[in-house]
């Protein structure tokens, strides 16, 4: 007699725990053969909001801790996601256009992804920040520094690389982050998940819902709370809604212009120019003289 | 009573003196002030009678060219102790004053019997006014008291005159030592009795040591004579002294004290300026004044 | 000798000492389009006044569409061979523009404080000289962009639209022209209504070192000048300094353009003194940073916050320090603040005084001196009993008002600092080495001074957080705006 599995329920990850959307809707998600997947959270803009929330929250103590000790974090999640690789590996196939091979070439790369975004969590403000030669007594630097919530919009694919590829950024200079993922696959993002509980993240600095984006845009564009948008390529309509409901508060804006192998370069991915649009450059004087 | 100083800041507002424009007639009332402020000064070891008494006439009549109305004499002649009696003679009934450096002027370095020995020799031989130097050792090992202390006894061997102190600010360096210093000081004279407006000076230096006088530390010295003013009305004296060079500068010195202390302190009774070579400099900016055009080195005599 | 009476001083007034040297302004003044001055196509002009006179000044070109599409054209068709020309080519003319200011630097700031009002002193030793240290500046870094953007490929973005405030005419031309001029760009500039004169005569600078026709051009006009210019399609990045309002529609009509958009928008920074600080300095910064160009700053630390045991003193010294503060003629050398920009911001300011007065807040004028009749005049001013919801106490003012509020620890004066939209600047006066850095940390702004205030340097990156806008000017940063890079965010982004 062949044993009955114990399907996984997947949730919302907000404030450091699963929870279901509170709006109580899911969207089923079809496998291969078009049977159903599984049944995901249809996030609502008050789960959306309540991620807001946490998300600042968190962001005191996220923004506050050494570089160094926000490397050991991002490193650890790489350790948990690489522990995971065969899990993840076939979250990625389930909705059948990926290939085994390719879906594990993604949770690879993914993991590089993170590891490259570990090291520059002390280093990105030597490359970005500068001491300035002014004319006069004074000593005066420029430093970045973290803006607050960060709102990362993930592409349709890859599901899991796209995702991590653009939380990788905000995330590694010090701010929280607010992630819709992938509509299509969104179990990579669930799962995500728990790889975040797992490796010493603090509650509320990641933050991941599923469901459908286009339903939440506006309310990502539109809330005051969060300072940046880091979205995939989005289409032209897509893009006005952002920007648009962007100008209320000044967000900081921008789309990746990532299509297929893209991802793949680890380079361009993890470029600190990638990392600049999130952070605030400030420049502080100070005069010198006894 | 240390207060922080932020060095840079107090450049900045010196420097915005120096941007003022002293053009007609504030010019020319300008100059004739500064003038009346001189304490025209010879502190050398090769000093002698025929030089003191050079000095003197110069003092009573800067220029040798007439001028209607006539120039105003210089506040005072400043001379070593042994030369006092030459220059008090010098300049009976003209209404310049005899001042005197002492405390074993420039540095000091002497017992304090010595120091206050010349201090008293000094008066007795009918010195107007005291310019004393302040124990600068003991002040940058903390010895607070004692330099205060010292000040005190140096003030009641003045008896009626009036004294002046001398920080030595090239000495002191930094602008809290210089602010530190001048509260001290003044508190310290205050400590045996009360002050009439102008009976003490703080002046910023010997003229042996650079940097004399500068307009940051003159301006810091200002800014302690101005807030002693508002918490007990007194209104101490202020002598910058070495390095004031030309009219212009002086002119930019007058400004600073109008602007930090008030009108009130333009006068040769609560400021003076400590130098020899400027006076010819401010006669040339008064000829300029009047005629358009500018003297030669040789049309004023020298001091 | 008589004793602690008033000495018997006669008064030392300083005689007028007004800039004697005359300039030339012509009386119509043209549109610079491809190199040269053009009669602008829409036929309309409009009068600048000089603010300390209220009289008319000159006829400025007012630019309607025909002619904002000629700018850009030219800006457009001179952008490849431009683009194309060796880096360090580019760099020598930036330097011959830098030389001719400092050239014709007195012509320049007479030529500032007529069409502005500011004082000549501030035209002479502040404006003018920064301008022509911002083009020296960026010249330096045209051919050494691989070394700003290591790895990411830099290249020049295209056709720029760069729209300028009255607060530092000449001064904010060059923030925007020399660097994106060094970065390979073209540019139009949209000078502001009330002060166009310094940047055209900018632009004969340019005639004069031999800038190549189109790659700066100046569209002098109204706000709907700026308008035409930002919304046009061959305009690849909008650069804008002023309000917050307008840097918000400015977002919202470029949306899902493509266009990239860099904001310098209000301020209303605090300027913080604790009791540790070098209190003399301290109400020196307090003057040169709220009362410095009339109050005209978007940096301007128009929230004081005094540590409460210090609060008296402070107030007192600072009612001292502004009473010597003198207003009046600009072309006076002694004059400290000049008039205000024009009749309907002095009509603001004057708004907001009243208001303040009325929510309760207490008024303390400071000069007693008689302003000139004509013109238009504020004499410096502050606020005490003040509350953080008051109007005058959120809201920008751009004039000489001081709004004085206190705290007790370091918490609350950081927490009511950053409870603003605003995020420009601030100001933090302590002689503890520790706290300085602690406190210039945890402020939400872009430029920290400590203890100091409005110091400015063409190395140094300025602009703000939050709605104080986005993007740098100044420095390594201020090369960003200018150029695109290779990225996930685009091969050029």
């Amino acid at each position: 007699m062949s044993r009955l599995t114990v399907a996984k329920t997947y949730k919302l990850y907000i404030g450091g725990s699963f929870q279901r959307t509170e709006s109580g809707r899911s969207i089923a998600i079809a496998d291969v053969k078009g049977n159903t997947a599984a049944h995901m959270c249809h996030a609502s803009r008050k789960d959306f909001r309540e991620a807001v929330e946490a998300a600042t929250k968190a962001f005191g103590a996220w923004s506050g801790i050494t570089g160094y000790l926000r490397g050991q974090i991002l490193y650890r999640m790489a350790e948990m996601l690489e522990g995971r690789r065969e899990e993840f590996a076939a979250a990625i196939q389930v909705t059948g256009s990926i290939t085994p091979a390719t879906a594990r070439k993604e949770v690879d790369a993914t993991v590089d992804c993170l590891v490259r975004f570990a090291g520059w969590t002390d280093k990105f403000q030597q490359v970005l920040g500068c001491a300035n030669a002014v004319a006069g007594n004074f000593y005066n630097f420029t430093v970045p520094q973290p803006q607050g919530v960060v709102a990362v919009i993930a592409p349709e694919t890859p599901s899991l690389l796209g995702l991590v590829s653009l939380l990788g950024a905000p995330l590694c200079a010090g701010n929280t982050t607010v992630v819709l993922g992938a509509d299509a696959n969104p179990i990579p993002t669930a799962i995500l998940g728990e790889v975040c509980q797992t490796c010493d993240v603090p509650a509320g600095v990641i933050n991941l819902l599923t469901g459908s984006k286009k339903d939440l845009l506006e309310h990502v564009a539109s809330h005051r709370q969060v300072v940046g948008i880091y979205a995939a390529p989005l289409g032209k309509k897509e893009r006005v809604i952002i920007e648009r409901g962007a100008a209320d508060s000044m967000k900081r804006v921008r789309f990746a212009a990532m299509q297929g192998d893209d991802w793949y370069d680890g380079s361009r991915v993890s470029s600190p120019w990638n990392i600049e649009p999130f952070v605030e450059m400030k420049t502080i004087w100070h005069p010198s003289a006894c | 009573m240390r207060i922080p100083v932020d060095t840079v800041m107090v450049q900045q507002r010196a420097a915005s003196f120096t941007r003022r424009s002293i053009k007609t007639k504030s010019k020319l009332q300008g100059l004739l002030l500064a003038l009346s402020m001189i304490d025209l000064t010879t502190l050398e070891g090769k000093d002698s009678p025929e030089k003191v008494r050079s000095l003197c006439r110069k003092a009573v009549s800067p220029s040798e060219v007439q001028h209607d109305p006539p120039l105003p004499s210089v506040a005072a002649v400043c001379v070593y102790p042994s030369l006092v009696r030459v220059a008090k003679n010098a300049l009976a009934d003209t209404g310049v004053r005899v001042a005197s450096v002492a405390t074993g002027f420039p540095s000091g370095q002497y017992p304090i019997e010595v120091r206050l020995n010349d201090v008293v020799q000094a008066v007795e031989a009918g010195a107007d006014e005291i310019d004393m130097v302040i124990n600068r050792g003991a002040f940058l090992s903390g010895c607070f008291e004692e330099v205060a202390d010292e000040i005190a006894r140096v003030r009641v061997a003045c008896g009626a005159a009036h004294l002046k102190i001398i920080l030595e600010t090239g000495e002191l360096e930094t602008l809290e030592n210089v602010r530190a210093a001048s509260n001290l000081a003044i508190r310290a004279a205050a400590s045996t009795g009360p002050i009439e407006d102008g009976e003490v000076f703080i002046k910023t230096s010997t003229g042996k040591v650079s940097p004399a006088a500068t307009m940051p530390v003159t301006l810091v010295m200002l800014e302690a004579i101005r807030d002693y003013y508002e918490e007990t009305g007194v209104r101490i004296g202020m002598k910058p002294a070495g390095g004031i060079k030309t009219a212009k500068q002086a002119l930019h010195y007058l400004v600073m004290v109008k602007e930090t202390l008030g009108e009130e302190w333009l006068t040769p009774r609560l400021f003076r300026f400590g130098a020899s070579s400027l006076t010819n400099d401010v006669l040339r900016q008064i000829m300029k004044q009047h005629t358009g055009s500018y003297c030669a080195a040789y049309d004023f005599s020298e001091a | 000798m008589t004793t602690n009476a008033q000495p018997d001083v006669a008064g030392w007034e300083y005689s007028p000492a007004l800039e004697s040297t005359k300039v030339t302004i012509e009386q119509k003044n043209k549109l610079f389009i491809g190199g040269k001055f053009v009669t602008p196509k829409s036929r309309s002009w409009f009068a600048t006044t000089n603010p300390s006179t209220g009289k008319k000044l000159a006829d400025i070109a007012c630019a309607g569409k025909a002619d904002v599409n000629a700018a850009v054209a030219s800006a457009k068709a001179a952008l490849p061979k431009w683009s194309r020309l060796p880096a360090t080519e580019r760099a020598k003319y930036l330097y011959a523009i830098a030389r001719r200011i400092q050239e014709r630097a007195r012509e320049f700031a007479i030529l500032e404080t007529m069409d502005g009002g500011k004082p000549i002193k501030e035209s002479r030793d502040v404006d003018i000289p920064l301008a022509a240290q911002h083009f020296f500046y960026y010249a330096g870094w045209a051919d050494k962009l691989e070394y700003a953007f290591p790895g990411a490929k830099p290249s020049p973005i295209g056709v720029c639209a760069q729209i300028i405030p009255w607060n530092f005419p000449l001064l904010m031309a060059a923030w925007k022209i020399a660097p994106a001029l060094a970065c390979g760009n073209t540019s139009i500039l949209k000078p502001a209504e009330t002060t166009s004169l310094t940047a055209l005569r900018l632009a004969e600078i340019f005639q004069e070192v031999g800038l190549p026709e189109g790659v700066a051009n100046i569209v002098t006009g109204a706000g709907d000048t700026g308008r035409i210019l930002a919304e046009h399609k061959s305009v690849n990045k909008v650069a804008f300094t002023g309000s917050t309002q307008v840097g918000k529609l400015l977002m919202r009509e470029t949306a899902g353009t493509g266009k990239k958009l860099t904001l310098e928008l209000g301020g209303k920074s605090a300027n913080i003194i604790f009791a540790d600080a070098a209190i003399d300095q301290a109400v020196e910064g307090i003057v040169s940073g709220v009362y410095f160009n009339q109050g005209h700053v978007c940096c301007a630390g128009s929230r004081l916050f005094v540590e409460e045991s210090i609060l008296d003193e402070v107030v007192h010294k600072l009612k001292h320090r502004l009473s010597s503060l003198r207003v009046g003629d600009p072309l006076d050398k002694n004059t400290d603040l000049g008039a205000i920009n024009s009749k309907s911001q002095l009509d603001i300011v004057k708004g907001y005084i009243a208001t303040g007065v009325k929510e309760g807040a207490q008024l303390h004028e400071t000069t007693n001196q008689r302003l000139p009749s004509r013109g238009y005049w504020c004499n410096p001013c502050f606020f005490t009993d003040v509350q953080p919801s008051h109007t005058i106490a959120r809201e920008e003012i751009f004039g000489p008002v001081l709004c004085v509020m206190t705290f007790r620890t370091p918490e609350e004066a950081i927490s009511r600092a950053n409870n603003s939209p605003y995020g420009l600047a601030a100001g933090v006066w302590t002689d503890k080495g520790s706290k300085i850095f602690e406190v210039a940390k945890k402020l939400d702004a872009g430029i920290i001074w400590c203890n100091t205030y409005n110091k400015f340097d063409a190395a140094s990156p300025f602009g703000g957080f939050k709605e104080s806008g986005y993007g740098r000017e100044g420095g390594l940063q201020g090369l960003r705006p200018y150029v695109q890079l290779d990225t996930a965010l685009g091969r050029k982004n």
